[in-house]
């Protein structure tokens, strides 16, 4: 019996399978072709794991549970073991996040120019502590380590964008660009 | 002076141009490769290994271990099999913030330095490992890769030799314990980055059970200058600085007036680094403390600030080089709080691995928030002392635990009283460090 089938069964035996059951996980063409030519790189599919996760998050936005079956058969490892995987990395997500990701540089040089402010306003316009979304799906908001830009802090990353010099007073205006 | 002239003065930085990095062309015009035809065609793997053992290069990721003797560790010869060389680009040690430039300025730089480096250990397969977050690095590596394999100076019959290399970049996803060269090699597996047991040491049993070395993205792009210019040229670089040879980047954050980075000649006093080439602190901002190369080294004091930046005469003082990034403290912090920050950090990022860091850390930050808010127990002080003996060198699987405590004992050897101050129940925080400076506790030498 497969993981996904004994996730299922167990939320019948209590009773909660309308509510638990989400779509069954399908790898699409593009993620199976894309991990594909990710495994070609190494000696073996394992290697790949942290890349497979990856490709999975950046078309879906996180890493559902449903995927790691498939995934781990891709890799030919066990769906456990990509689970271990998938819980150490900080950057992959093992809930939905909002459309756009804030990163908050809380290291030494940032807070010695001040990001614990920078975390305030960011808290206050958006209403959401670290690891929480906004409600309409917008803002995830995560703590992170030094992003090696210290020379430029406070410093934040939102989604791929790194911004360094950010003030308090320029949080708000900075969100207006990721609707 | 001219690009040629610079790159003999400054041979990491001189190309380097974050706008636009040059391409393969623009490279191969100002002397790339050059290092790489040269040792596939004039030199053999025991020449290119000589060449860096003889300039004394040492690695530049924080521990200051030679890299040629760091490669002489490798099995050589026809029957050696596999081997692997890999990249240290995980750069995440807070304060840190170097081999971005390289990477975001000089991609081709690098990507010759892990062909040659190759060519020199006998390598079959290279990994740049980098940090997820280096978005841009990742894009602009990838591109030189493509560049050179196309160039046919990368894959099949590297410039018509029959060697056969390739090199890919590996992203990471997060763990600041990613950047331990055994973790990373677990990482590298697909596992989860704990580290391993040391021996067998990387360069016998590293990735996948073969021969594997591990080099800082600095160290590697000293190999082709080393190689073009030789060894005596290297040594010089220091300019009588040091006895190690070559430059360093090194550079500021903090509330310093102009923080960045800048290569200069290894052995450069950090106050000429601090004052001449990062303008001083602030107006406003006295020095305080610093950390000289990262989250997890020792905290020097302002008098301290005439030592040569090297690994040698750091170590005499107490502290370590690390990355010989400097992180200026500011006369306005609380230690008790900067300290917070720091283990706070390296808490969260134990690998959980081991029992003193796993357990060992989250109490460390325990005590010192209590401190920090004035509910701070006398026995804190003594309890904090003890953790930096049962959490230092030798009681952990790696260095991360004795890492993390190389700040607090150094705060706890410098700023004795701040942490006193924490245990008062009359005093407020911001009270005691104002009392503090009155009583010339933090008074710093340095504008």
């Amino acid at each position: 019996m497969s993981t996904s089938d004994t996730v299922i069964k167990l939320a019948e035996l209590t009773g909660k399978a309308a509510a638990k059951a989400q779509p069954p996980f399908v790898l699409t063409d593009a993620e199976r072709h894309e991990i594909e030519h990710e495994v070609a790189h190494y000696p073996d599919g394992r290697a790949a794991s942290i890349g497979a996760l990856k490709i999975i998050q950046k078309h879906r936005g996180w890493v559902p549970d449903g995927a790691l079956e498939p995934v781990a058969a891709l890799l030919g490892i066990g769906a456990a073991e990509l689970e271990g995987v998938a819980t150490f990395y900080s950057l992959i997500f093992r809930k939905p996040v909002g459309r756009h990701v804030i990163k908050v540089c809380d290291s030494i040089s940032c807070f010695l120019t001040g990001y614990e402010d920078v975390k305030a306003a960011l808290q206050k316009t958006l209403g959401i502590g670290y690891g929480q979304t906004t409600a309409d799906g917008r803002f995830t908001l995560l703590p992170i380590c030094c992003l090696g830009a210290c020379d430029k802090g406070p410093t934040l990353m939102i989604d791929d964008d790194l911004h360094g010099d950010v003030v308090p007073q320029n949080v708000a205006a900075l969100l207006e660009n990721y609707k | 002076m001219s690009l040629e002239q610079e790159l003999l003065v400054r041979p990491l930085t001189a190309r380097v141009n974050l706008a636009a990095p040059q391409d393969l062309r623009a490279y191969e015009a100002s002397g790339g490769y050059v290092a790489l035809r040269k040792a596939l065609k004039e030199l053999s793997p025991a020449d290119v290994q000589s060449r860096v053992k003889d300039s004394n290069l040492r690695g530049r990721g924080g521990a200051g271990f030679p890299t040629g003797v760091k490669w002489g560790l490798v099995p050589m010869g026809a029957d050696a099999g596999v081997k692997y060389l890999v990249c240290n680009a995980d750069e995440m040690e807070p304060g840190t913030f170097k081999d971005r430039l390289l990477m975001e300025g000089a991609p081709h730089q690098l990507v010759e330095a892990m062909i040659v480096a190759a060519y020199a250990i006998g390598a079959t397969t290279g990994y740049i490992f980098l940090r997820g977050e280096y978005v841009l690095a990742a894009e602009r590596l990838n591109k030189a890769l493509a560049e050179a394999r196309a160039a046919g100076l990368l894959g099949k019959n590297i410039l018509g030799t029959g060697w056969d290399y390739d090199c890919f970049v590996h992203t990471g996803a997060g763990r600041y314990i990613c950047g331990e060269e055994t973790a990373l090699i677990n990482s590298l597996e697909g596992r989860r980055a704990n580290p391993r047991a040391k021996p067998p040491f990387p360069q016998i049993a590293g990735a996948w059970g073969r021969p594997t070395v591990v080099n800082n993205v600095e160290s590697l792009c000293n190999i082709a200058p080393i190689i073009v210019n030789g060894a005596d040229w290297f040594k010089g670089l220091s300019q009588g600085k040091s006895k190690d040879g070559g430059t360093k980047l090194y550079g500021v954050s903090g509330r310093a007036r102009r923080t960045g980075v800048y290569e200069l000649p290894i052995g450069t006093s950090a106050r000429e680094i601090l004052e001449e080439h990062g303008g001083g602190m602030k107006d406003g901002y006295r020095l305080k403390c610093w950390l000289p190369g990262g989250a997890s080294t020792d905290f020097l004091m302002p008098e301290h600030l005439d030592l040569a930046m090297d690994f040698d005469t750091i170590a005499k003082a107490g502290s370590r080089m690390g990355t010989g990034l400097l992180t200026v403290v500011d006369h306005t912090q609380n230690m008790v709080s900067v300290v917070r920050n720091l283990e706070e950090f390296f808490a969260r990022e134990s690998c959980g691995w081991c029992t003193p860091c796993r357990d060992g850390l989250p109490w460390s930050v325990k005590m010192l928030r209590a401190l920090e808010d004035r509910r701070g127990h006398a026995d804190d002080l003594v309890e904090l002392e003890r953790l930096t003996r049962l959490l230092g060198p030798g009681r952990t699987f790696c260095a991360h635990a004795p890492g993390a405590m190389e700040p607090l004992q150094s705060a706890l050897k410098f700023f004795r009283a701040e942490f006193e101050a924490g245990v008062s129940p009359t005093a407020t925080r911001v009270d005691a460090v104002q009392d503090l400076a009155q009583t010339g506790v933090l008074d710093a030498k340095v504008a």
